[in-house]
């Protein structure tokens, strides 16, 4: 199965406090009143100028195996070595919010108006993870939609770059996948462009699939600890 | 501080653009020293930066009082010029090669620029010949290198070497910074500083510098 995702910025559009938290501010600090105007400003650009889409293509648990092997650089022992042979379905994915909006980003830094450009950039930082999780729902309906005994599935993104799955394995994932038809490339150094991209594999599994425990070398480096909120939003009821 | 001058600093440590640029004009019809008007916008970016070190405020807050700050340089930058004021340094900043990830390097430009410093923005996937030949054509001290992925940072490491085979290592020194660079990173390439975000950066090249 592979399908190509038209989106609409509202699709993907984050929340409010999603946006706080990326620029620093915890849950009980306020907001002053021209970070309240920033934040207005750059969601009046997301609209006007993100064009979200997305691309999809199932694979086999062993042919995820070969992408994700890569060029041999990702960690001895990664959450997704541990999750991926649990899923019921798995697909590669790429989406990307699209040029123009790099484009806006860049071109307010560039005359002047960093500040908005800065809350354009964390804008739609937020809403790359968004559209992950949007893609990997997606996903989920269809292949709910060819059985009937997938119900209780839930679907989780996992991208390279992180925990201990290389960036280089962008080059292996990409070449299978080949989402230049929805407008994303990669360079030598296995940078997306557009820059606002997101892409990896969804895993589609019982909620017990993706669970793992956050003791990998990596983890006590790792500066957020995004696991640990994914993993709880499993235990939210299906949409 | 005279008081128009004060007005002027709390202006732009609130970050009104508009403001801060009405009041510079005013400051420069009453004949006030340029020197004098800019000393004034350097110490409430100072404040501002302080505030966020301490975690005070958020970037955003640093981002508009910067914004003001240009609004008011405009004005001064000939002024300035006219009458042979210095900066406090020139800096080359840019992505390295392979690299299109540009927003910290812009934030850390805007930071050093509201510090005083004069930046020269080389941009994104910049070769190492170019970071170093526009660090020599403007006499820059500090080059700054940004870099986003593992995968690209290690291109940090030609430029540094390119500076050492230039025979530029003791005029010009380098500041690394960006999501994946480490301070031991920055031992294992040779760099001068490691920066571990935008204020941070403009504290390590003041230090760098000799800079109080």
């Amino acid at each position: 199965m592979r399908m190509m995702i038209d989106l609409t910025p509202g699709d993907v559009r984050p929340g409010r406090d999603a946006v706080l938290s990326r620029m620093g501010f915890g849950p009980g600090d306020a907001v002053p009143p021209g970070v309240d105007t920033l934040m207005a400003r750059a969601r009046e650009l997301f609209e006007a100028r993100a064009a979200p889409v997305a691309l999809f293509d199932e694979l086999s648990v062993g042919a995820f195996s070969d992408v994700y092997e890569g060029a041999g650089h990702n960690d001895a022992m990664t959450p997704l070595d541990e999750v991926y042979p649990r899923a019921e379905a798995l697909a590669l994915f790429a989406a990307t919010l699209g040029r123009a909006l790099d484009e806006a980003i860049r071109g307010l830094f560039d005359c002047g108006d960093p500040a908005v450009g800065y809350v354009l950039d964390v804008t739609a930082a937020a809403a790359a993870e968004q559209l992950a999780q949007v893609t990997a729902d997606r996903f989920l309906e269809a292949v709910t939609r060819e059985s009937a005994g997938a119900t209780t599935l839930r679907a989780l993104a996992y991208s390279p770059g992180y925990c201990g799955w290389h960036v280089s394995g962008q080059h292996a994932l990409f070449e299978r996948l080949r989402p230049r038809r929805i407008g994303i490339g990669l360079t030598a150094g296995a940078l997306m462009d557009p820059v606002k991209s997101v892409s990896g594999v969804i895993v589609a599994g019982p909620h017990k699939a993706h669970t793992f425990r956050p003791t990998y070398a990596f983890c006590q480096t790792c500066a957020t600890h995004t696991c640990r909120s994914r993993i709880a939003s499993l235990r939210r009821p299906q949409r | 501080m005279t008081g128009h001058l004060q007005v002027l600093a709390q202006a732009l440590q609130a970050g009104d653009r508009d403001r801060v640029e009405a009041l510079t004009r005013a400051a420069l019809a009453r004949r006030t020293e340029p020197r004098d008007i800019l000393s004034t916008l350097l110490a409430g970016m100072a404040v501002v930066g302080e505030r966020f070190r301490d975690h005070e405020i958020f970037l955003p807050d640093v981002l508009l009082a910067a914004r003001a700050m240009n609004a008011a340089m405009v004005l001064l930058k000939p002024l300035l010029v006219r009458d042979g004021i210095p900066t406090l340094g020139t800096i080359v900043l840019g992505t390295v090669a392979g690299d299109l990830h540009d927003v910290g390097k812009n934030l850390v430009g805007i930071m050093l620029s509201g510090a005083g410093f004069e930046v020269v923005d080389v941009g994104t996937d910049v070769p190492a010949d170019r970071f170093v030949e526009a660090a020599v054509a403007s006499g820059a001290s500090v080059i700054g290198l940004s870099a986003l992925l593992t995968t690209t940072m290690v291109n940090m490491q030609p430029v540094i070497d390119l500076i050492e085979r230039r025979g530029l290592r003791g005029s010009v020194r380098t500041i690394v910074g960006g999501a994946p660079v480490t301070e031991a990173f920055a031992r294992e390439v040779g760099a001068d500083a490691y920066g571990f975000d935008a204020a941070n950066a403009v504290q390590r090249v003041r230090a760098l510098l000799d800079l109080p």
